[in-house]
Formats: structure tokens, C-alpha cells, sequence
């Protein structure tokens, strides 16, 4: 990578603090871009970055409320993570592809997921494109190169890299994206990932948002490594800690590794240094387990109010424009909610369909001793 | 046609494919320059080139994991595993991922994929070099399971997965590579997965067997005959999906049924089998449902010969079906 880091003196780190490591920094705390790094986006793609971010935000905030209402049966938010995901994705070519983990269901809409249809993921209805059979937040949209994640933590990584393989192989020009927790740099498949990555050059950007919980385990406890990012060095594969709350930094990160990949230099990894504010699901109380203080200190952080002090010191912003934004948004979610409760259950023959190309003939006959009426 | 043992079989198959269709890649442990160690993918990287057909770390999680990257992308992986009992880093990403790919994604996307895996005992490999774990496998749903026990069928059988569009494991019955020779057509040849044969036909009892077990039971099959009774033995190539008519059509006839299957007794697949039987044919039986198994135990070293289903104790379950 050739961005130069910005020093940040550092304490030891503590459960919850960015850690000790340079990170790459563009947009400052108070909405200032860091001049020689600024990748000088058009005003456009700054308010299309700046209401996207608003919208996975609300988004988030109301699927939260419907699954306390019992309308949804769980949900994974990410509230304070929005710049590592909007900003890495829109980094990348719509031909590219996108291998999430629980945090970047946004990636899917940005992508092109109807809001309708990712509710009715998390509803589990028919007209979810899983056909319901899975836990929220498993959205599948292949059609935007999105695909579909899996619960167990890391699996996806070499799913990355093995599809980065095949694009390489088909002379397709092609970058492949595959994102994973701080939790999964402990899983076997991330080592497995990195390293067949790095071996064969693989088109691929492995980006890694640490916000610094798995579930209950702080990230001291996760790793003795002083970065997640030096783990890359081990592989032989360049890597870059970035400010993940900055998403001028994720962007500029991003498009460099991309790019890399695209020349055919093979793979980056990019830690992203973020936060998980809320629970790591709404199952989740995370008040069990960590300091209050230490959730406060980051909101004063927040990616979302940062690019928006940007903005406003650019005029470009101020609160007519929010507050219509906010309306806005309202509606579409408002509108996504009625439509995809409007669904009905599965019909009983998707429990059967699917399993294999052509429906084996076992399978009818296990769902017709399971139904009275045929 | 041409005489080949079954290993060259697989390469046949491997050739015809790469040949036809250049989304084929084959790739594992030691399988591009050494041509695997059991010579499986001999001269293929030399015939297709080293993005076709290449060694990779050792990592079977590894492995597998990029083939179902590299199957959901759209090609059509066929992954080695040096041998079966080496699959287990692996497990997750087979059931949990390649497995589930159409389901989970309500059919957006797809994982044809075949692991290619040598597997069983009686070539002195001890515990793990000997394994038969295909129950796991074939208890999964979503994944397809194939167990050859002909040179013929390999080709054929192997053909048809690598065109399958669903994960598929490929079980090479390693005694059996260099044992067994037999007539393999040239070019294409394609045995459909899911479809049985009768390897011997016969009147008095059904023995159904697949793998390195079928020679084992068609020699058993000769002492019987000398014995007066009539073995009708069952291959059923495809664990799953599984032709259960021709075992049923078989057991109505013969009445009698042995399975015999070398992998642990206890939740082995030739327990399914014996299930299917007497669900669907109970009425048809003259006598107990008999399986002849390895032992619930690890695979042994020194004791190989007494834990795998030889010809004698297959003679053994037969007896019993009629002692009844």
C-alpha cells in the first residue's frame, strides 16, 4: 500500500480501545479532510455516501424495534459500523463480488436488495429469496454479486478467495470482497483463507472490521497480536490498519487494495478499527459484560455525524436537508415494513425443494407422510 | 475397449472432462506435479496446464473451502483429499457450506463440486489411512455420495458428478485401484448417479455391498453357490440419492437380505439399508435382516484382517438369514 499513516499516540490498548498500531486517517473527528490523502469525491458521492450511511442507520434502528415488537425473530445491528461497510463497498465495481459476514447485510441493499425483500429475510416469508429458510440477516442477492453468509464464523473467507481464484482464471476482471470480525482472525478458515490467498495471488480484498467484540470477548482476549493487520505480514500479504469510523479512509483504503488486485498483485487485508455499540445481537446484553463508558467514549466517534460536519462545513448540509432525508427515509422504510409483512408463510413443498437440483423421490415421500391431506 | 484398473479409470474420467470442459479444474495435496500420490491425476497438469490442474497447501479446510468459493463463482471444481481419513479439517465447509449452498440461498446459488477421496481398508494403513466414514457424508443432507466398486463405473460414475450440479463425494475404494481391472470404455461414458445394478443375479438371498466390498461378496457369492444357494448381489454405486427400488425389487424376490458395509457397525450405512428393508419389505422377509460390518472400534494395524468383512464372515450373514 502506499498511503502513508497517520501517527495516533496510543496507550495500551484496552477492551474496546482502538488498540496500538498506526491507522490510516482521512476525514478528522471534527469534519476536516486530511488534504494529501483526500481522494477528492464529487459533492454527489459524498451526500450519496452521507444518505446511504442514514438510511442502513434507520434501517437498523427500526428492525430493532420490530424485532422487539416480536415482528422479527432476531436481528444483528450495526449501529456505529455503518463507515466500514458503505465505505468499502462503494469502493468496489458493481462486477464485483461481496462475501459478508453478519455486518454488512447493508452491502446487499447498497447493491440493489429492495428494502421489502431483505425484511422479508429477516421475516422469513415468501417473498424472502431464501425462501425463509434461514435466521435473519442471512440475505442472498446474486444478482448484485452479494452472496449469502454463513453463521459459522470465517468459512466465508475462503469462499472469497477461492471465487477471487476462479475470476483470476477466467481472465475475469473481477475483485472479490470478503469481509470477517475480529472474532474470526482466531477461526482455522482464516488462516486457510489468507494463506491460499496469498500463495496464489487471488484478486481479493479480505477486509476484517474489528470492532473490537465477539459476542462477549474482547478483542485483548481474542488475540495476543499487537494488530490484527500485522497478521497479513506472516502471509506475506500487504495490509493497512484504518480508521473504520472514517469513511473517506475505508474508501481510500479500499479503492487502493482493489486496484492492487485488479493489476493483478493479488490480495490485501485492510483491518478496519470500528465499534459494535449495541449487543452483538438482539439476543445479546452486552450490559453483562462491558463498561458503559467505554460504548459513550465511541459514540463521541460516530461515523455517520462525522462526514455529516463535513458536509456542513461545505455548506452542503444543514437541517431543512436532514430533516427531509430523515422523512424520506421514514417513508421507504415504512412502506418496505407493509410490503414485506404483506407476505405469506412458505408453501410446505420449499422444505423439500432446493436440497438438490432435481427433488429426490424420498424427499416427496418424507413430506407426504408429513401432511394429513395427501 | 480397454483393460484398465480402476485408478486409471479415474484419470480417464478426469482427462475426458478437462478435455470438454475447461470450467474443470482439479487441484489438492501433491496432486499437480507428482500427479497425487496414489497417481490419480497423472499427467494432467502436464495435458492442461498448471491453472488447471495444481498442487495446493497443505490445508484441507484450505481445500475445500476455495473449491466452494470457486463452485458458487462458476466453475467446476474436483478437489482431491489424500484420503478420507484426512477429511475431517474439512468437515464444516462440507456440511455446513458446500451442503447447504442451494438450500440456504434459496437456489441463488449452487455448489457443483466433487471431492474426490480414497477411502477403506486392507492395504495395512491403519487407523488413518483406513477409514470408511461415508455414513457422515450421506447423513448430510444436500451432498451426493458415489462409492464405485468397478473400473467401468468409475469413469462412468465419475463423469456424471463432475456434470452434476450439486456437491458430490467421490469415494475410491483404494484397495481396489490397482486389484481390480476391468473393461472401461473409451471416451464418453456416463453412468447416471442414483441408479443401482445387479452385479450377480441370484435367487435365494439379496446381498447388497458397494465399494471395495463387492469382490469381496462376489467371491462369497461363488463358495455359496457351491454351498447350494443362490446370492443375488446389490450394488448400489449411489449411497445418495439411493435406487431403493432395485434393493427392494431384490429382497421381494429373494426374501432374504445381508448387507455388508466395512465401515463401524453401529450407524453405518448398511443400517439404512436394513431399515429401508424392513419398512418397506417386511413382508417379503424370511428371515433377519443381516449386516456384516467392521467393528465398532478404530481402524486397527495389526488386526486389519479380522476387523474387515471377509468372504468367510459374509458366508457367516448369509447362513444366519436362513438359520432363522
Amino acid at each position: 500500500m502506499t498511503a502513508s499513516r497517520e501517527a495516533q499516540p496510543q496507550p495500551q490498548p484496552a477492551a474496546g480501545q482502538p488498540g496500538r498500531g498506526q491507522m490510516l486517517s482521512v476525514l478528522r473527528e471534527d469534519g476536516s479532510i486530511v488534504a494529501s490523502r483526500d481522494p477528492k469525491l464529487p459533492l454527489e458521492k459524498l451526500l450519496e455516501l452521507y444518505e446511504t450511511m442514514v438510511l442502513v442507520r434507520e434501517f437498523d434502528r427500526r428492525m430493532l424495534v420490530l424485532q422487539r415488537q416480536g415482528r422479527i425473530g432476531f436481528y444483528g445491528p450495526i449501529l456505529g459500523q455503518e463507515a466500514a461497510t458503505v465505505g468499502s463497498v462503494a469502493a468496489l465495481e458493481a462486477r464485483d463480488w461481496i462475501f459478508p459476514a453478519l455486518r454488512e447485510g447493508a452491502a446487499a441493499m447498497m447493491r440493489g436488495l429492495p428494502l421489502h425483500v431483505a425484511i422479508a429475510q429477516l421475516i422469513g416469508n415468501d417473498l424472502d429469496r431464501c425462501k425463509g429458510r434461514q435466521m435473519p440477516c442471512h440475505y442472498t442477492y446474486r444478482e448484485g454479486h452479494y452472496y449469502g453468509m454463513s453463521s459459522v464464523i470465517g468459512t466465508q473467507i475462503s469462499h472469497a478467495v477461492g471465487a477471487a481464484m476462479a475470476a483470476k482464471l477466467r481472465r475475469d476482471d473481477v475483485v472479490v470482497a470478503g469481509y470477517l470480525g475480529d472474532g474470526a482472525t482466531s477461526a482455522s478458515d482464516f488462516h486457510a483463507g489468507m494463506n491460499f490467498a496469498a500463495v496464489f495471488k487471488a484478486p481479493c480484498v479480505l477486509i476484517c472490521q474489528n470492532n473490537q467484540w465477539a459476542i462477549s470477548v474482547p478483542l485483548s482476549m481474542q488475540s495476543a497480536s499487537e494488530t490484527l493487520a500485522a497478521k497479513a505480514d506472516a502471509y506475506g500479504m500487504p495490509s493497512l490498519r484504518v480508521d473504520g469510523n472514517d469513511i473517506l479512509a475505508v474508501y481510500v483504503a479500499t479503492r487502493e487494495a482493489a486496484d492492487r488486485a485488479r493489476r493483478g498483485e493479488g490480495p490485501t487485508f485492510l483491518e478496519l478499527v470500528t465499534y459494535r455499540r449495541l449487543g452483538h445481537s438482539s439476543s445479546d446484553d452486552p450490559s453483562r459484560y462491558r463498561d458503559e463508558s467505554e460504548v459513550a467514549a465511541w459514540e463521541q466517534r460516530d461515523p455517520v455525524e462525522r462526514l455529516r460536519r463535513h458536509l456542513e462545513s461545505r455548506g452542503a448540509w444543514d437541517g431543512d436537508r436532514e430533516q427531509e432525508l430523515q422523512d424520506r427515509i421514514a417513508l421507504a422504510v415504512n412502506d418496505a415494513i407493509r410490503t414485506a409483512e404483506a407476505g405469506s408463510p412458505p408453501a410446505p413443498e420449499t422444505l423439500i425443494s432446493d436440497v438438490f437440483a432435481e427433488t429426490p423421490r424420498q424427499l416427496h415421500e418424507q413430506l407426504r407422510d408429513a401432511l394429513d391431506d395427501r | 475397449m480397454a483393460q484398465k484398473t480402476l485408478i486409471e479409470a479415474v484419470t480417464d474420467a478426469l482427462h475426458h472432462e478437462m478435455a470438454q470442459d475447461d470450467r474443470v479444474v482439479v487441484f489438492g495435496e501433491d496432486v499437480g506435479r507428482k500427479g497425487g500420490v496414489f497417481g490419480a491425476t497423472a499427467g494432467l497438469q502436464e495435458a492442461y496446464g498448471t491453472e488447471r490442474c495444481f498442487d495446493t497447501p497443505l490445508s484441507e479446510c484450505g481445500i475445500i473451502g476455495t473449491a466452494v468459493g470457486m463452485a458458487v463463482y462458476g466453475m467446476r471444481p474436483v478437489a482431491e483429499i489424500q484420503f478420507l481419513d484426512f477429511i475431517y479439517p474439512a468437515f464444516d465447509q462440507i456440511v455446513s457450506e458446500a451442503a447447504k449452498m442451494r438450500y440456504r440461498s434459496g437456489g441463488e446459488y449452487t455448489c457443483p463440486l466433487v471431492i474426490r477421496s480414497p477411502y477403506g481398508g486392507g492395504i495395512r494403513g491403519g487407523h488413518y489411512h483406513s477409514q470408511s466414514s461415508e455414513a457422515y457424508f450421506c447423513h448430510t443432507p444436500g451432498l451426493k455420495v458415489v462409492v464405485p466398486s468397478t473400473p467401468a463405473d468409475t469413469k462412468g460414475l465419475l463423469i456424471a458428478s463432475i456434470r452434476d450440479e450439486d456437491p458430490v463425494m467421490f469415494l475410491e475404494p483404494k484397495r481396489s485401484y490397482r486389484s481390480l481391472k476391468g473393461e472401461v470404455p473409451e471416451g464418453e461414458h456416463y453412468v447416471p448417479l442414483g441408479v443401482g445394478r445387479v452385479a450377480r443375479e441370484g435367487t435365494d438371498v439379496t446381498v447388497v455391498a458397494y465399494g471395495a466390498m463387492v469382490p469381496i461378496v462376489e467371491k462369497a457369492a461363488e463358495k455359496a453357490a457351491e454351498l447350494g444357494k443362490s446370492v443375488e448381489i446389490i450394488d448400489p454405486r449411489t449411497l445418495v440419492p439411493l435406487d431403493e427400488e432395485l434393493i427392494l425389487e431384490s429382497v421381494r424376490k429373494t426374501g432374504r437380505c445381508v448387507v455388508v458395509y466395512e465401515a463401524p457397525k453401529t450407524c453405518g450405512f448398511g443400517a439404512e439399508i436394513a431399515a429401508i428393508v424392513a419398512e418397506k419389505a417386511i413382508g417379503h422377509l424370511e428371515g433377519p435382516v443381516v449386516r456384516v460390518a467392521g467393528f465398532d472400534t478404530p481402524f486397527p494395524y495389526s488386526l486389519e484382517h479380522l476387523y474387515m468383512p471377509d468372504v468367510r464372515r459374509v458366508l457367516k450373514g448369509i447362513q444366519r438369514t436362513f438359520e432363522w
